[in-house]
């Protein structure tokens, strides 16, 4: 799928010619340079690579400054493979915003915010546990029941219980392009998007 | 964060508005569209509160119809709005002036600001 690496910047809203207000993340999008061209012959599948964000070349392993030289680009600091990218750029070649048309719809994959260890209510939903009378007093948001008792006398495997919440990867879909700046590479898409403010994020066609 | 200001500059053209806060009467001259026809509504109250920043602040005006309160909220830079008459300029000690809600009658009043 064509896409682009990106990095959330934050969020505002626009007023459409209808005067509606519409909430829009803001998106640094690209320049993304192509880094290396993935063959079946040459790599055994058929991808290209995408660079984004600048980094200070005393910060780069020279094996990685030796693969930014084959591009003959500056050392970037996020890579990103993508495949059946549709059309065929070269290496070297610089993927921005003309990738994408206002009013498109896009996908938006980024890492979700780190939430700690959550309990059931907020991980996966859970309503909690009754009321608070008839003497009910520390069960608000437990739980409840595990299962069913000596017949089977385990709990299920894949019981939904408290955990380690977010920062993993999620996709959005189905995101609309509000608004494209060419010239500061900034992308308005519609909605919220995953992740905190300087994360990057991966918008695909 | 200065791309989102960069944003809310270039892409959201600025209303002309009076200076105004809460407190103040004001009369919003509001474009409402009915089917094809386009009329302006005016809607006449207290401020009660001017909110957020930059291209995202929105104001709020209180007003009694018929007996009942009702509050509207105003994104100032909306396109829909069409002007902003200031009435009365009001003596009110807060920013935010909620307490307006649990009164009524002469204790509503709001001294007017001698200019």
């Amino acid at each position: 799928m064509a896409g682009i690496i990106g990095k959330k910047v934050g969020m505002t809203s626009i007023f459409d010619e209808e005067g509606r207000n519409i909430p829009c993340t803001v998106v640094q999008v690209g320049p993304c340079v192509v880094t290396q061209v993935k063959t079946t012959e040459t790599d055994g599948y058929a991808a290209i690579q995408l660079a984004f964000d600048d980094k200070k070349e005393k910060h780069t392993t020279a094996a990685m400054k030796g693969h930014f030289a084959k591009a003959s680009t500056t050392p970037k600091r996020k890579l990103v493979e993508f495949s059946d990218f549709g059309s065929e750029p070269k290496q070297g070649d610089i993927i921005n915003t003309s990738l994408f048309a206002e009013g498109e719809y896009v996908d938006v994959i980024g890492n979700s915010k780190g939430k700690g260890f959550m309990g059931v209510i907020k991980r996966h939903g859970f309503g909690g546990v009754g009321g608070t009378t008839h003497g009910q007093h520390n069960r608000l948001r437990a739980p409840g029941s595990m299962g069913a008792s000596s017949d089977p006398s385990h709990v299920f495997k894949g019981k939904r219980l408290a955990g380690r919440t977010g920062g993993n990867s999620v996709k959005t879909k189905n995101l609309q392009i509000v608004k494209i700046l060419p010239e500061q590479n900034v992308m308005l898409i519609k909605g919220a998007l995953p992740g905190h403010h300087g994360s990057y994020l991966i918008v695909e066609k | 964060m200065d791309l989102v200001n960069f944003a809310q500059t270039t892409l959201v053209p600025r209303n002309k508005i009076p200076d105004f806060k809460a407190g103040d009467t004001v009369t919003v001259f509001y474009k409402i569209k009915e089917g094809t026809k386009e009329r302006i509504q005016q809607f006449q109250g207290v401020v009660l509160q001017r909110k957020g920043s930059a291209s995202s602040e929105t104001f709020t005006v209180r007003k009694i119809s018929n007996g009942v309160g009702v509050e509207r909220i105003f994104p100032l830079h909306s396109p829909k709005i069409e002007s902003i008459e200031v009435n009365k300029h009001g003596v009110v000690r807060r920013a935010r002036i909620f307490y307006l809600r649990g009164i009524s009658g002469k204790k509503a009043r709001i001294e007017e600001k001698k200019m």
